[in-house]
């Protein structure tokens, strides 16, 4: 009689159990697991009241435009970063044919005296035919992405420094292609065509990843391509297109740089594509792939930039803005190791 | 640089081999460029170091009999080369700060300084800015790190300054031009900018432009290409301190052509620790007590095109 109870007392228990309420720390694994870019969003509004309070010039508008000036260009390379890293992948040549995009594009422009519209087209091509050259690599000759990259890494900056000598462009002020770099205002803030230019790509890649068949199968090829095979998607079609795509992303970045520095400098851009990588771990992208929201990269690129510019303003050591980015790099793949731990 | 080395080899008779980093401070592709000059059994090396982090292989390279020449910036310790071609950096950074001292004539100097790098420490970097403020008669402090000037006090002939900033430029445009933003944002009274170099001038002077106080900022730079004199004569830098570093690659060519047929060493300047090829300064305006040129007189033995 008594065993019964016990029995009964027993699975109740296990049922309780097995019906517990999740703990605090689950709910929190569970929320980012939904929400990739929450984490860095916190982040980025805590690094900002923090140097709110150091320095009282850094929250004017006046400094808020030039942080997003600032992001611009990192920030358009890293949308089109965040594709390829959604897809498993990386890309290490990216900002080596961002810059040899913006020196064809001012070359042709100042030296040829190519029209301004035809220079940015055919730099733009140069960029996109890049990409489509990763893309081949990786999926017709399947070498891994980052050995791929890291191969056109090299053929890309070595094309760019032959081709423009080691000289810097200065292009006329008011040329078309410095369009970008041109400034308009909305009260105190002050923005430039550039920043315009990327919020562009950050939406309707959104809008692409989020609502279109292409994005989710971006994601299924990410997450499982073995998987998504068996499920009929066209694993090498979708993983070419993510590189073409990116190479739309690169050529927008490349006049966005051109705009900046007022021409075509080989020196310029250099570290562009470690930041890019940069901000898209730091914006929560699994390096995993098939995990991350686009918009995580744009706020991992501003993280980055407002801990330089509020370093700045607060006249401390810059060398503490590499620091605190190593430490984000890190905490962020850590929290993206955690959350993959959930069993969706 | 290249050119003219190349010109010099030709005309000596010299196998010239050209190694290039692919950046400022890329001190590992500098090592493997010394390693493979040892191994191939060549008679000298003409370098331009990017840091302390290649001397012991430049030290591989003397014992293996090689002649070590240093150009455009002596390493540290300078007796790490066996000579160096170059011009005197804080020469260079001392006349850009005369010139400043004296244009601005005691009113208050608000001065940002645009360095080379944060994390590395290189010679030219500390040369040029502490030669730009020992030019202003401003002591930089610690000799061998920038940023330890006091941030306030007087310059030479009586008047106030104050450094409002020392920022990384990697002496790239847009390094320049998002130091200079971030420099203005923190305080917008800079009238006095000193760059390490032309692009980060010309970096410097796109943030200006784009801030609307082309008028109040004076840019300060070094280096004497024939495209930075131009910006001289418009009006983006006040002033150029010009170096030539052609005529260092032809002399450190001709040392090495001269010593493997048996010739004697050459000799430094006296008084330095390395054969200065000169410098001077390229200004629109002069001013007295301050020996400047025109920039259409610069222009007669700038660099590049």
């Amino acid at each position: 009689m008594t065993t019964v109870t016990d029995d009964g007392a027993a699975s109740a228990a296990l049922e309780e159990f097995l019906n517990r309420p999740p703990s605090l720390g689950q709910r929190v694994q569970s929320v980012l697991h939904r929400q990739p870019a929450l984490s860095p969003a916190i982040v980025l509004v805590l690094s900002f009241i923090g140097f709110s309070l150091t320095s009282s010039r850094f929250y004017q508008l006046e400094n808020i435009s030039l942080i997003l000036q600032q992001v611009a260009v990192v920030g358009t390379l890293a949308a089109g970063q965040t594709l390829i890293i959604l897809t498993a992948g990386i890309d290490l040549s990216i900002g080596a044919l961002m810059v040899l995009a913006s020196l064809v594009m001012a070359t042709l422009a100042y030296q040829d005296g190519v029209p301004g519209v035809l220079a940015l087209l055919i730099g733009a091509a140069v960029a996109i035919a890049g990409q489509f050259v990763n893309g081949l690599l990786v999926t017709r000759i399947k070498l891994p992405p980052f050995i791929v990259t890291l191969g056109m890494l090299s053929v890309f900056t070595a094309i760019g420094l032959i081709y423009a000598q080691g000289q810097t462009i200065q292009l006329n002020p008011g040329a078309f292609l410095l369009w970008t770099g041109n400034t308009f205002s909305i009260g105190s803030l002050n923005l430039s065509y550039g920043v315009v230019l990327m919020i562009v790509v950050y939406a309707v890649l959104t809008y692409a990843l989020r609502s279109t068949a292409w994005g989710r199968h971006l994601y299924a090829v990410g997450d499982d391509a073995e998987a998504a095979r068996l499920a009929g998607i066209r694993v090498s079609r979708v993983l070419l297109s993510a590189y073409v795509v990116a190479g739309i992303a690169v050529a927008v970045a490349a006049w966005v740089l051109v705009g900046r520095v007022g021409g075509g400098d080989p020196n310029s851009g250099l570290n562009a594509n470690l930041e890019s990588i940069t901000a898209v771990v730091i914006g929560g992208t699994s390096l995993f792939g098939g995990r991350g929201v686009l918009i995580g990269s744009l706020i991992g690129a501003l993280i980055v930039q407002v801990f330089d510019n509020g370093l700045a303003l607060a006249g401390l050591d810059p060398n503490y803005q590499v620091l605190a980015v190593g430490i984000l790099v890190i905490a962020a793949v850590s929290v993206d190791q955690w959350i993959r731990s959930v069993k969706a | 640089m290249k050119n003219d080395a190349e010109a010099a080899a030709a005309a000596n008779g010299v196998k010239l081999t050209v190694a290039a980093g692919t950046t400022d401070g890329d001190t590992q592709t500098q090592i493997t460029a010394i390693d493979n000059a040892i191994s191939e059994g060549d008679k000298g090396i003409l370098i331009t170091t990017n840091g302390n982090a290649v001397n012991a292989a430049l030290d591989q390279a003397k014992k293996a009999g090689l002649f070590v020449v240093a150009l455009d910036t002596a390493p540290t310790p300078p007796t790490v080369a066996d000579i160096t071609y170059a011009t005197d950096n804080t020469a260079a950074g001392k006349l850009d700060g005369q010139y400043a001292a004296a244009m601005l004539g005691g009113k208050p100097a608000v001065i940002a300084m645009l360095d080379l790098f944060n994390n590395q420490v290189v010679s030219v970097d500390i040369d040029r800015d502490h030669g730009f403020l020992e030019g202003m008669g401003i002591n930089p402090g610690n000799p061998n790190e920038n940023g330890q000037e006091a941030k306030t006090g007087t310059y030479t002939g009586g008047g106030k300054y104050t450094i409002a900033c020392h920022q990384p430029t990697t002496g790239a445009i847009d390094g320049g031009r998002t130091a200079m933003e971030d420099c203005l944002s923190a305080n917008p009274d800079i009238n006095i900018v000193y760059a390490i170099n032309e692009p980060a001038a010309e970096g410097a002077y796109d943030a200006i432009r784009a801030a609307g106080k082309t008028g109040s900022i004076k840019v300060f730079a070094i280096d004497g290409s024939c495209a930075g004199l131009k910006l001289v004569s418009s009006g983006e830098f006040e002033a150029d301190a010009v170096q030539y570093p052609g005529k260092m690659a032809v002399l450190g060519m001709q040392a090495i052509a001269k010593l493997a047929r048996g010739g004697t060493k050459p000799t430094t300047s006296s008084g330095l620790s390395f054969f200065n090829t000169g410098t001077a300064l390229v200004a629109d305006k002069s001013l007295s007590g301050v020996t400047s040129e025109t920039p259409t007189a610069g222009a007669t033995a700038c660099w590049g095109s």
